[in-house]
């Protein structure tokens, strides 16, 4: 028991160490693809401290909604990565709750987002609130159904029993986990601002969504709501890293040896899912706002069809 | 009864045909439509190929052969420059929007779930499993055809619906060779014909929008 909520303190602690990292890595790869020199990998790290010291300027309009939504932002992020087996299964809070509360915390975290956009009044907060659930209303039934396909497969909605079964003997080839990979992708992509849907490092107003939101934000609420965006990135990264890859995840009670075999493995995951993003996103051109709805509602049919090709397929 | 990971093969690729009928009705440009009708030709001859080598069915390997030559490469190629020559390379005129085909779609893949596995209870794994995702790649191509106005998209879900039916009948332990040959000579020939046809629908109505037609013959639109 005590060794499990160790393991639970160390997976928070890793999640939020490394997520600045991913997203300077990521950084410096894109820059380094395209010739330049890029920002140090670090960098993520200075800037959340440089924000964390500056003072917060509020707008007169900002009501308590704005004040309190980068703090619940944050928690609601940092707990649902703290539920994802990173480098051990068997975490304590993995009784609790299951992929759909995952879903669901994303879910509530980018509604108080999305108020928050609204409360101060300006156009940008509202264009970016607006598309943001629309890219939303369709990404998050896709990720249910790659949800409803893996526990369909795995006989579980929980992280760590999904993670050990597919490293199991008796899965096989399947077109369900194919089609479910892709869609999770595509979900992935549309829910961290990436690319073809959004560009993070751009502020031009045309295209911005994520950004248009937290325009408003100064100082520590705008370090929050950074660092949760940094850990939403490394948590997709992980659930697809422990559902799609999960080679090397430690069993619960394996010993430390095998905790640290787990942490060497997830860094060689986080580094490759890294480059390939980075490598997709450099090859990739963004697309018109009023196309994403056609790009996510291809994601939600590859759901749909993974939950139903899963029912042909051999029942084990 | 044959190894698991066959089984899960022959599911891949069974499975793979239905996703690429649904990226069928997904193209927004002709160009990519026939391209992924290639795509469609070689997953079905990947398919029966592997179902020959599962089966121990020789023949099956010549099917695979032929739908792999014609229907992959000849066809894609012929249409290829007919949309060139007609001019329709760019365009592409659905009758409901994208997004509502997808949901048809989706239904229609559904249904012949449900329908298939019910009344398939009684055959082995593989026979039921490519039943019921040849009703699937059939009823799309249907839903193809009456979701675009292009008379060369309705000729590429015609000829989707053959790839189905191909599935279907070497799922169900092979059909007769001289069954096979014909059907893919009369579907060239079809192509000759609709291809001859949708010049002499051009030259008349300058256009290969089929309502035209529908107008012509004194029908609402």
């Amino acid at each position: 028991m005590i060794l499990d909520a160790l393991v639970q303190l160390c997976q928070m602690m890793v999640v939020l160490a490394f997520a600045p990292l991913l997203a300077g890595y990521v950084r410096k790869v894109k820059a380094l693809l395209v010739g330049r020199q890029g920002p140090p990998i670090l960098q993520p790290y200075r800037d959340l401290l440089r924000l964390l010291r500056k003072e917060v300027v509020l707008a007169h309009s900002a009501s308590w909604v704005f004040r309190a939504t980068p703090y619940l932002v944050f928690a609601a992020t940092w707990v649902g990565a703290a539920l994802v087996p990173t480098f051990a299964t068997g975490l304590l809070f993995s009784y609790a709750a299951d992929m759909i509360a995952i879903v669901a915390l994303l879910g509530s975290a980018r509604f108080m987002l999305a108020l928050a956009g609204l409360d101060v009044g300006t156009s940008f907060g509202g264009i970016g609130s607006s598309r943001e659930m629309m890219i939303a209303s369709l990404a998050e039934p896709a990720m249910l159904m790659v949800v409803f396909t893996l526990s369909l497969l795995a006989g579980s909605t929980q992280l760590s029993s999904i993670a050990a079964y597919l490293q199991g003997p008796d899965v096989g080839l399947r077109v369900s986990l194919a089609l479910a990979l892709v869609a999770l992708v595509m979900v992935a992509i549309a829910e961290n601002a990436r690319i073809p849907v959004d560009n993070p490092a751009t502020h031009l107003e045309l295209t911005m969504v994520h950004e248009a939101m937290i325009l408003e934000y100064s100082g520590r609420h705008l370090a929050l709501i950074e660092a949760a965006s940094f850990v939403k990135l490394l948590l997709y990264v992980s659930v697809i890293g422990c559902v799609f890859a999960p080679w090397g995840i430690a069993a619960a009670g394996e010993g430390f040896a095998a905790y640290l075999t787990g942490l060497a493995f997830y860094l060689a995951k986080l580094a490759v899912a890294g480059l390939l993003l980075a490598v997709f996103e450099t090859s990739i051109a963004k697309m018109r706002v009023f196309r994403v709805s056609d790009f996510l509602g291809a994601a939600l049919m590859l759901g749909v069809l993974a939950t139903l090709l899963r029912f042909v397929s051999r029942l084990t | 009864m044959i190894d698991p990971l066959a089984l899960d093969i022959a599911h891949l690729f069974a499975g793979g045909l239905v996703l690429v009928s649904v990226m069928l009705l997904y193209q927004d440009r002709m160009t990519g439509l026939i391209n992924t009708f290639a795509l469609h030709a070689l997953v079905v001859s990947l398919s029966v190929a592997w179902q020959a080598f599962i089966q121990h069915a020789p023949h099956l390997y010549i099917t695979a052969a032929i739908a792999l030559v014609i229907k992959a490469v000849v066809i894609p190629f012929a249409l290829h420059r007919m949309v060139v020559r007609l001019g329709i390379h760019r365009t592409i005129e659905p009758v409901v929007s994208i997004g509502l085909t997808m949901l048809a779609a989706i239904g229609l893949i559904a249904l012949s779930i449900m329908v298939m596995l019910p009344i398939t209870a009684q055959a082995g794994t593989l026979a039921r499993e490519d039943l019921s995702f040849a009703l699937s790649v059939i009823l799309l191509g249907l839903l193809m055809m009456i979701s675009r106005r292009n008379a060369v998209s309705q000729v590429i879900g015609f000829m989707s619906i053959e790839n189905g039916l191909i599935l279907a009948a070497t799922g169900a332990k092979g059909m007769p060779l001289v069954v096979e040959i014909s059907v893919a000579f009369s579907i060239l020939v079809a192509l000759i014909v609709i291809g001859i046809f949708l010049f002499r629908i051009r030259e008349r109505f300058e256009t290969v929008d089929i309502h035209l037609l529908h107008e012509h013959r004194g029908e609402q639109p």
